[in-house]
């Protein structure tokens, strides 16, 4: 080995991965707590499901008033998409099965995309593990100073934290509204949801909202955005 | 069931998840049909919470000034705002809607 894999490319991309997704860490940290959570239930929700979207949710479903079923469930179905990275790390990095429920902890929107951008197996597995460990120990960490400074800031509202909320979810949202197809989904669940609100107990509508957008991706046929791309 | 059971559920929930992908075979990886509704799902819940955040009240809707950060917070995103930045937009936004007396 002639260059030391601290100085590899992979390694420098997964570590500043991990501080710029770690900071995030504070706005679930800060939220967590205005949604009702202590500062334990909060960091437990960063280590162990370390998965931001369905943390966000979970805690989301609470503070819209919903109960702890439709906040499992919510977060649950949101972090399917983590099996689909987990079958993408396991054919590209092959763990052995010691490692395995490690790499598994560490499989996120960050590590897979890490391991995704480098070009040889060498560089995935750093880039992998550099940017999975990193989130997760930087995520972990900056949740408990939100959680502490959520604390300190008393009534959640009047600092807007409800409106960051808002904001924090839409920004999960954005970097999927690639196509035309991915917006008339949204738009489309937006609207479940919108309907189902007043209509339905806390939480199930979000429920309802993920079952529409199955049967959407299930039953859309393949041929129709491929025609679209012809067609553009 | 105790807020406890429920996080250390979900948690374990998304443990297996991930654990799942790992131990599943590698040529479902082709399914074009798998990987379209899992990531239909993932889609339409976000969409789904960005209303819940921005209108649910309980089992209802309200309009306050959360409306105020979603259209702040979007318009930060049109701008290449990174998250934390799109975080903190969404806050000062509904924070000064309130300031002028806004719900």
């Amino acid at each position: 080995m002639t260059t030391p894999a601290s100085r590899h490319p992979a390694v420098r991309m997964g570590l500043s991965v991990a501080v710029a997704t770690g900071l995030y860490g504070i706005s679930f940290g800060a939220l967590s707590v205005a949604a009702g959570f202590d500062v334990l239930q909060t960091m437990a929700l960063s280590v162990l499901m370390f998965t931001g979207g369905s943390q966000f949710a979970f805690i989301g479903v609470v503070a819209g008033g919903g109960g702890g079923g439709a906040a499992t469930g919510a977060a649950s179905l949101l972090g399917v998409r983590n099996a689909v990275y987990g079958m993408q790390m396991n054919a590209m990095l092959r763990p052995g099965p010691l490692l395995r429920p490690w790499a598994a902890q560490v499989t996120i929107d960050e590590s897979a995309a890490t391991a995704a951008s480098q070009a040889e197996p060498y560089g995935r597995r750093l880039g992998f593990w550099t940017a999975g460990l990193g989130v997760w120990v930087l995520w972990s960490a900056l949740t408990l100073v939100g959680a502490l400074a959520g604390n300190a800031l008393g009534d959640p509202t009047a600092w807007g934290l409800d409106g960051a909320a808002t904001a924090a979810m839409l920004g999960l949202l954005w970097p999927r509204l690639r196509s035309g197809d991915a917006w008339a989904l949204a738009v489309t669940a937006a609207l479940v949801t919108l309907v189902a609100l007043p209509l339905l107990p806390s939480g199930i509508p979000i429920l309802v909202a993920a079952l529409v957008a199955g049967l959407w991706g299930w039953f859309r046929p393949a041929a129709a955005t491929d025609a679209e791309a012809g067609a553009a | 069931m105790s807020w406890w059971s429920w996080i250390l559920l979900a948690s374990a929930i998304a443990f297996m998840t991930k654990l799942v992908g790992y131990l599943l075979p590698i040529r479902w990886l082709e399914d074009e049909r798998l990987l379209r509704t899992a990531n239909a799902v993932t889609i339409g819940l976000l969409a789904a919470l960005v209303v819940m955040n921005a209108a649910g009240s309980g089992a209802g809707l309200a309009l306050d000034s959360r409306l105020g950060a979603l259209v702040a917070a979007a318009v930060a995103l049109l701008l290449r705002a990174p998250f934390l930045v799109v975080v903190l937009v969404g806050a000062a936004a509904a924070a000064g809607l309130r300031l002028l007396g806004f719900p």
